[in-house]
C-alpha cells in the first residue's frame, strides 16, 4: 500500500461573519429601524433601542497595498474599536459606536488621501476589472481609465446635488468580469481587430470544435495551414469579442488600436422602473493613456446633460425613457450610426414598432 | 530587479483627488514584484496594449479553482512580475473584517506575495495580486491557518456574496449573511472542483434595492421581499409633509410605477394589492415607510453578462419564500438545478442561456416546479405549441 500522507484540513470556507461584526452591530442585529445621511459619506443607522452606528464611507482605489490596509486598520483601532468592512463599489466603511469619532476620522481619512462621500445622489467609485495590470484579454487599462473618470466627476463623489445616484462601471473587454453591463453609465473596452492566428501553435494549444463553439457568430471554420489542422476567421462576420481567445490562446485580440464604448441608462434597482440593461451611446473612443482625455470629457458630459436635465428621482435610464432616445441623441450631440442599431439575436425586439414618436427638427419645418 | 525604474506615464496618475491606484502600487514598490510591475504597466501605457500572457494552469494541491494563473511576455525585463498569479480568498459574508484579521493577511501577503491587493475583486473575493508559483503552497497554508478558505474560480460555483443585510439595514428582508455563510460552506467542493458546464454565482441582496445587483450579475439571484403592506409610520409622514421634501405628489405618489398610492387631505394611502414593492416610496420616505413585517425573498435564476449569446437578467424562478435557517428549501432548488444542467448544460452555457435553449417550460418540468403567471412578462404570442405526451 502507499504511505498514507497526512491529510490537511482544507475547505474550511469563509471565516463566520459573526465574531467580525462591532458590539453594537451584534446587540442590533435585524433591529434597525431607519437611517439617514446627515453629510455626504456619513450615515447613521437607528436601531429600535434607539442606539445609533455612525458608518464613515471612504473612497479607495480598489487596488490596494497592504501598507494602506494597515493605514485602514489603525484607523479602525482609533476610531471604530476596530471594525470596518468594505462595499460592493469597493468602498471601505468604518462602522462607529461614538459619533464623537466621526469628524476627526473624516479629518484623517481626508488628509491621507482617501475622501469621504460616495452617498445618496451621488457617484461613488467605479466598479472595475483588472484592465493592462493584470489581464490577458484587456482592451484597455481598467484602474487609469477609472482614476482619470473620478479625478473629473470628483466633486460629485462628496456631494449629493445629482437628480438620483449614477452609477458607473467599467470593464476592460466583453468578458465583463465587472458585470458592467446595468449601469447608469458603463465604459466598455473593444477590441476592434479579428484574432491573429498563430497556425504554428494552434495545433497544440486549442480544441477545435471548442473553439468553433466559441464564436457568437459562426464567424470560425475549419482550416488546413500547411498541412496542419488549424481555424480561419471570416473577417466580415467577425464582432471582435475575444470569446475565441478566452479559450484558445493562439487566438490573439490585443492591438494598439483597441479602445472603448459608452453605454448608458442601465440600473440594477427595481425602483420604480424595472431593472434595465446600458444601452450604447458611444460605440467608440481610442486609447489615449495615461488620462484618456475623449472618455473622461464624454463621460463628463453625460453626467451634466443628465444632472441639467433628469427630475428628482429619475435614473439616468428613467429619464432617457421619459425624453425618448432621438432627443437624447439630440442632446447629447452624439451622431447615431448604423453601430446603434442591434443585429444580434433578439434585434428585432428593439427596432420602434409604432408610429408614437415625438416630433424632431430633422424633420424640418412646414410653411 | 531591473533597470527600467523610470515610468513617466504612469506617474502622471499619481496626481488628481481621487485616490491614486499609482501610489499605491509605489507604497508596495519597496518590494520587487511590485517595482516590475509598474514597469510592465510603463510598457503598456507606452504601447497601448497589454502584456499578461493566456492563463496558465497554477493552484494548489486539491483545489481545481481559487488561484488565476498569470504570466508576463516581459519576463526577461521585468523577471519579478514574470509569475504574478491571482489569489482568490472567500471573504467574509458582507465584507466585515475586524484590523487584527485584516493585519494577519497583511502579515501572511507580505511573506508570500507582491503586497498589492483588490478589496474587492467584483465576484466579491478578496484577491491578492501577484504570487510566484513557488509561494502559492506556503500561502495556502498560511491562510487556511489563519481561518481563510480560496474562492471559486473557472466553471465552478464562485464565492457567494450579499449585501450588508440585517447587520446594516432597516430593509433585509431576511438574512442575507446567514444564507451567504451557509451556502458558502455547504457547498465547498463546488466552490474548489469545478465540475459545471460553466460559472455558477449566487447573490443575495435584501431588498428590491439589489445593492449586490444580483438580478444582473448572478445565476441564482435571491433578493428581499415581503407579502404583506408597506409600514407607515404617521408621525414621521407628517413631518415630510411639513417639510415639502420630497413632494410627496411629484416625487412619490406619482413616481409610483403601479399607481397604487393616494396623498389626500395630508393623508397618504396605500392598496398594497396593486403594490409592486419596488421600493421607491421606502427610499424617498425612509423615516416614514417600511416594507412589511411578513418578510421574504423571490428566487430568480439566469442572469450573466454577455459571454456567450447575450446579456441576460435573472427572471423568476420562486416568486415568495420565507428563506429560513437550514435553507434546506434552496438547497433542493439548486441541486436539482445543478442536476439538469451539469447533466444536459453545454460546454461554457450558463444556465440562463441552457434554460432559453431547452425552454423554461421544459427546465421547470426538469426541476419539478410548476409553471406559474408570476414566471413571464407575459404568455406566448406565437401558436408554435409542442404537443406533449401525457405524462399521467
Amino acid at each position: 500500500m502507499p504511505p498514507i500522507a497526512v491529510k490537511r484540513k482544507t475547505d474550511i470556507g469563509a471565516p463566520h461573519y459573526h465574531g467580525l461584526l462591532p458590539p453594537i452591530i451584534q446587540r442590533n442585529y435585524g433591529k434597525w429601524v431607519r437611517h439617514e445621511i446627515p453629510r455626504p459619506g456619513v450615515l447613521v443607522h437607528t436601531s429600535e433601542s434607539g442606539e445609533k452606528l455612525y458608518s464613515v464611507r471612504a473612497g479607495s482605489p480598489r487596488l490596494l497595498s497592504t501598507k494602506t490596509i494597515r493605514l485602514f486598520a489603525a484607523l479602525a483601532d482609533e476610531f471604530s474599536g476596530g471594525f470596518l468592512r468594505f462595499t460592493s463599489r469597493n468602498n471601505v466603511e468604518f462602522l462607529l459606536s461614538d459619533g464623537g469619532n466621526v469628524a476627526p476620522l473624516i479629518l484623517r481619512l481626508e488628509g491621507e488621501g482617501y475622501p469621504v462621500g460616495g452617498t445618496g445622489p451621488a457617484i461613488t467609485s467605479i466598479v472595475h476589472t483588472q484592465g493592462w495590470i493584470h489581464c490577458h484579454s484587456a482592451a484597455s487599462d481598467a484602474s487609469g481609465v477609472v482614476k482619470s473618470v473620478m479625478d473629473e466627476l470628483f466633486p460629485y463623489f462628496g456631494s449629493m446635488v445629482l437628480p438620483a445616484k449614477v452609477r458607473i462601471a467599467f470593464a476592460c473587454c466583453l468578458n465583463m468580469c465587472g458585470a458592467v453591463h446595468c449601469s447608469d453609465i458603463a465604459i466598455l473596452g473593444l477590441h476592434r481587430k479579428v484574432p491573429k492566428i498563430n497556425h504554428g501553435t494552434l495545433f497544440k494549444t486549442c480544441e477545435i470544435p471548442t473553439t468553433i463553439a466559441s464564436c457568437p457568430t459562426g464567424a470560425i471554420r475549419p482550416a488546413t495551414i500547411d498541412g496542419r489542422a488549424s481555424l480561419e476567421v471570416i473577417a466580415d462576420q467577425c464582432v471582435c469579442c475575444g470569446n475565441c481567445y478566452t479559450v484558445c490562446p493562439s487566438m490573439t485580440m490585443n492591438d494598439p488600436e483597441d479602445g472603448v464604448s459608452i453605454w448608458v441608462g442601465g440600473k440594477v434597482s427595481n425602483a420604480r422602473r424595472e431593472p434595465m440593461f446600458s444601452k450604447l451611446a458611444i460605440p467608440f473612443l481610442p486609447n489615449h493613456p495615461p488620462r484618456w482625455p475623449e472618455v473622461t470629457t464624454a463621460v463628463k458630459s453625460l453626467v451634466e446633460l443628465y444632472a441639467a436635465h433628469a427630475k428628482p428621482f429619475e435614473r439616468m435610464g428613467e429619464w432617457i425613457e421619459r425624453i425618448g432616445w432621438p432627443r437624447f441623441f439630440r442632446l447629447a450631440g452624439i451622431p447615431f450610426t448604423r453601430d446603434h442599431i442591434d443585429d444580434f439575436t433578439h434585434a428585432g425586439e428593439t427596432y420602434k414598432r409604432s408610429v408614437q414618436l415625438r416630433r424632431s427638427p430633422a424633420w424640418g419645418q412646414g410653411g | 530587479m531591473t533597470n527600467n525604474k523610470s515610468t513617466p506615464l504612469v506617474d502622471e496618475l499619481e496626481a488628481g483627488p481621487w485616490p491614486s491606484f499609482v501610489k499605491e502600487i509605489k507604497k508596495s514598490a519597496d518590494g520587487p514584484m511590485a517595482s516590475d510591475l509598474l514597469g510592465v504597466l510603463e510598457r503598456s501605457y507606452t504601447e497601448k496594449i497589454g502584456h499578461w500572457k493566456h492563463g496558465g494552469m497554477v493552484g494548489v494541491k486539491g483545489y481545481g479553482g481559487g488561484v488565476i494563473g498569470r504570466y508576463n511576455d516581459l519576463a526577461q525585463e521585468f523577471p519579478d512580475a514574470a509569475e504574478f498569479h491571482t489569489v482568490r480568498i472567500n471573504p467574509p459574508a458582507g465584507w466585515f473584517y475586524t484590523s487584527e484579521v485584516l493585519r494577519r493577511l497583511c502579515d501572511i501577503w507580505e511573506r508570500h506575495g507582491s503586497g498589492l491587493t483588490n478589496f474587492h475583486g467584483a465576484t466579491g473575493d478578496a484577491v491578492f495580486l501577484g504570487a510566484k508559483t513557488a509561494e502559492l503552497e506556503p500561502l495556502f497554508g498560511e491562510l487556511l491557518a489563519a481561518g481563510f478558505d480560496l474562492g471559486g474560480s473557472g466553471s465552478a460555483l464562485r464565492t457567494p456574496s450579499c449585501c450588508c443585510g440585517p447587520a446594516r439595514c432597516e430593509w433585509a428582508c431576511f438574512d442575507t449573511l446567514a444564507v451567504t455563510h451557509e451556502l458558502t460552506q455547504a457547498y465547498q467542493d463546488e466552490m474548489h472542483r469545478p465540475a459545471f458546464p460553466y460559472k455558477f454565482k449566487i447573490k443575495a441582496s435584501g431588498c428590491p434595492n439589489d445593492c449586490v445587483g444580483a438580478i444582473a450579475r448572478s445565476d441564482l439571484s435571491i433578493i428581499g421581499t415581503w407579502r404583506d403592506d408597506i409600514q407607515i409610520d404617521k408621525v414621521e409622514l407628517a413631518k415630510y409633509v411639513a417639510a415639502g421634501k420630497p413632494d410627496i405628489v411629484h416625487d412619490v405618489v406619482e413616481r409610483c410605477p403601479t399607481r397604487c398610492m393616494r396623498f389626500e387631505n395630508s393623508t397618504l394611502s396605500l392598496d398594497n394589492d396593486e403594490c409592486a414593492r419596488c421600493m421607491h416610496c421606502i427610499n424617498a420616505l425612509p423615516n416614514a415607510l417600511s416594507p412589511g413585517k411578513d418578510r421574504g425573498a423571490m428566487l430568480l435564476v439566469g442572469g450573466k453578462a454577455p459571454v456567450l449569446g447575450g446579456a441576460l437578467l435573472s427572471s423568476v424562478l420562486v416568486p415568495f419564500i420565507k428563506l429560513e435557517s437550514p435553507y434546506e428549501d434552496i438547497k433542493e432548488l439548486l441541486a436539482a438545478i445543478w442536476d439538469v444542467w451539469s447533466e444536459h448544460g453545454k460546454h461554457r452555457e450558463r444556465v440562463g442561456e441552457f434554460i432559453q435553449r431547452i425552454g423554461l417550460a421544459n427546465f421547470l418540468e426538469q426541476i419539478g416546479l410548476d409553471p406559474q403567471p408570476e414566471m413571464v412578462a407575459h404568455p406566448r404570442t406565437n401558436p408554435y405549441i409542442a404537443r406533449h405526451e401525457d405524462k399521467a
